[in-house]
């Protein structure tokens, strides 16, 4: 039906782009079908978060005495764009084993929508489950302090998730296996655990306590309660202290180093 | 004019080599079938037809563009059908053509009243999502995304594979509609039947090479002429009836002592027959069957990959 001709740049990223929307619509009609996925992936977290707050957060010793929800919710938000790590990886290696990739990959639509379509719709995702998260936070008594700090920290929670989405796209190419998706599905917790969403890391041991600074998680978390004028974690090393540029730092660097590889993946498909 | 043409395609990982020279010339609007086991090579030569696999050597043309180095041309005038039913099971029929329409760059117009078209023609107007389809409208759901394009070439690997003989036939009346159209089709199958029934050539593969290629009949005619087979009632006479039958045969003669059967091939079916109805009426012989068949598929499949000789 359509006559083949050889597009220039500006026309292949033009469709790149229109190709991806529409890739990345499949997901909405999807929460469209499927009304209660989207809901359940809001609940989640809520769940979550009541959990650690009324049955942990008494026990919990929050620096500067504040309360434990003023100090959990900027970790739950940080924990939430986690979790996005293994949605991302079983919606690609779903399609991967499904042989829907592959059907992607002989239509003559732009190849790298494939992996925009992913990416539009995941960031979509997590804005909605975040937006419900922060109505739970506002809720449970959590405030912020100004309108410009919240938008900052939202920018960074999702700049997290960017980054985090194509790590998860790399393992989802990497394994094609839906099952494997349970693996990283049980890191997540632990490498939540091992940051500073739900404790402050000055109360584990020496070593841990330095891990668990490092964690690019508890860097998003630190900056993320700084802009919403949150009861901070009281850590005073480098890292500690460099929580906002470390909030970009290690996005940036994230997504980067994996972009490469699930790019190169994704190209690889045909070896 | 060929539509699909490969010479020499070779796709090796590591010392392992999946397909081991391939030769292929499909003229336009005929039906090949590629036959094989399972591992022969079939599903790689079909992914590197479609662009999805680079081949590690040989070249290959379809519908006139080099696999290679056009991939997106050739991308515009295939469909592919895969082994797998390969649309979104949360959509229901029409959003996954509409999605694939618009993904084939149809404006929104054109991909709902394409999307409407063929959910018609395959019969597929089904209000729920794919995942509440039965396996044979699933698979015809399929074919009809792989159609969105009306694509001059269309890939079948293993289109019923899993699927019930009434699903099966089902996919069968469809294929061969779209052949009606003119459209090309090459098709994997393990099916021997299917390959009778849908193609015009067979290539017959085994570890990566062809074998055998030429039409079904002419596969069959490679082993030799009919089959008899007589059934004898009683055991005790199944020695005697193979001598009966080896005396008029063409080849060596089978014996199956559990279902009673005697084989042999024969040139002259009529006269072969008569002669060996007569001789075991003769030696008090009683038959509860008798039949002249052709060979099946099957056959002459077994006797090309597994005979040894035609292996180098």
């Amino acid at each position: 039906m359509t006559v083949t001709t050889l597009d220039s740049p500006v026309t292949r990223a033009r469709w790149a782009l229109a190709d991806g929307w529409t890739v990345a619509r499949r997901d909405l009609i999807h929460w469209a079908n499927q009304p209660m996925t989207v809901v359940f992936g809001v609940v989640f977290p809520v769940v979550i978060t009541l959990a650690f707050g009324y049955l942990f957060g008494g026990a919990v010793k929050v620096p500067d005495g504040a309360d434990y929800f003023a100090f959990l919710m900027p970790g739950m938000y940080g924990m939430t764009m986690l979790f996005g790590l293994s949605s991302t990886m079983i919606a690609v290696a779903t399609d991967a084993s499904k042989g829907v990739t592959d059907r992607f990959r002989s239509m003559p639509m732009a190849p790298s929508a494939v992996l925009i379509g992913r990416a539009i719709a995941d960031l979509l995702h997590s804005v909605v489950v975040l937006a419900g998260l922060l109505a739970c936070g506002l809720a449970v008594g959590w405030r912020p302090a100004t309108l410009s700090g919240t938008l900052g920290a939202v920018g960074l929670l999702l700049l997290l998730r960017f980054a985090l989405l194509w790590a998860g796209m790399y393992l989802g190419l990497l394994t094609r296996d839906p099952g494997a998706v349970v693996a990283v599905q049980t890191l997540e917790f632990p490498i939540g655990f091992l940051s500073n969403a739900f404790v402050a890391p000055g109360t584990m041991p020496g070593w841990l306590g330095a891990v668990a600074e490092w964690n690019p998680l508890s860097s998003t978390v630190a900056a993320a309660r700084e802009l919403f004028g949150n009861p901070g974690w009281g850590g005073d090393s480098w890292v500690a202290r460099h929580a906002l540029p470390m909030a970009v730092v290690w996005p940036a660097l994230i997504t980067v180093v994996f972009f490469v590889l699930s790019v190169r993946r994704y190209q690889r498909l045909d070896r | 004019m060929s539509a699909v043409l490969a010479q020499g395609l070779r796709k090796s990982y590591g010392e392992k080599a999946a397909l081991d020279g391939i030769d292929l010339d499909v003229r336009r609007g005929t039906v090949r079938g590629l036959l094989g086991p399972n591992g022969a090579g079939k599903s790689t030569a079909v992914r590197i037809l479609t662009t999805l696999l680079r081949p590690s050597g040989g070249r290959a043309e379809v519908a006139g563009f080099d696999v290679t180095t056009q991939p997106r041309q050739v991308r515009r005038n295939i469909g592919l059908v895969g082994q797998h039913a390969a649309v979104d099971e949360l959509l229901t029929g029409r959003q996954n053509l509409e999605l694939f329409g618009r993904l084939c760059h149809l404006s929104a117009v054109q991909s709902r009243s394409r999307a409407a078209e063929l959910l018609e023609r395959f019969g597929l107007e089904h209000p729920g999502p794919a995942k509440e389809y039965s396996g044979g409208m699933r698979r015809r759901l399929d074919l009809a995304a792989g159609m969105i394009l009306a694509p001059p070439v269309l890939f079948l690997d293993e289109p019923t594979t899993g699927l019930d003989p009434r699903s099966r036939a089902e996919v069968w009346r469809s294929v061969r509609e779209l052949v009606s159209d003119g459209t090309t089709v090459l098709l994997t199958t393990q099916y021997l039947e299917e390959a009778d029934q849908l193609a015009d050539r067979v290539s017959v593969i085994d570890a990566g090479r062809v074998v055998a290629e030429g039409t079904p009949d002419e596969l069959k005619s490679r082993i030799g002429g009919d089959q008899l087979d007589v059934v004898v009632r009683d055991p005790e006479h199944l020695e005697r009836a193979a001598e009966i039958i080896g005396g008029v045969a063409s080849g060596p003669v089978e014996l199956d002592r559990d279902t009673r059967h005697v084989r042999g091939p024969v040139n002259e079916r009529v006269r072969s027959l008569t002669e060996v109805l007569t001789a075991l009426a003769a030696a008090g012989i009683e038959a509860e069957d008798v039949a002249v068949r052709r060979p099946t598929l099957d056959e002459v499949f077994l006797n090309l990959t597994e005979a040894g000789g035609v292996r180098p």
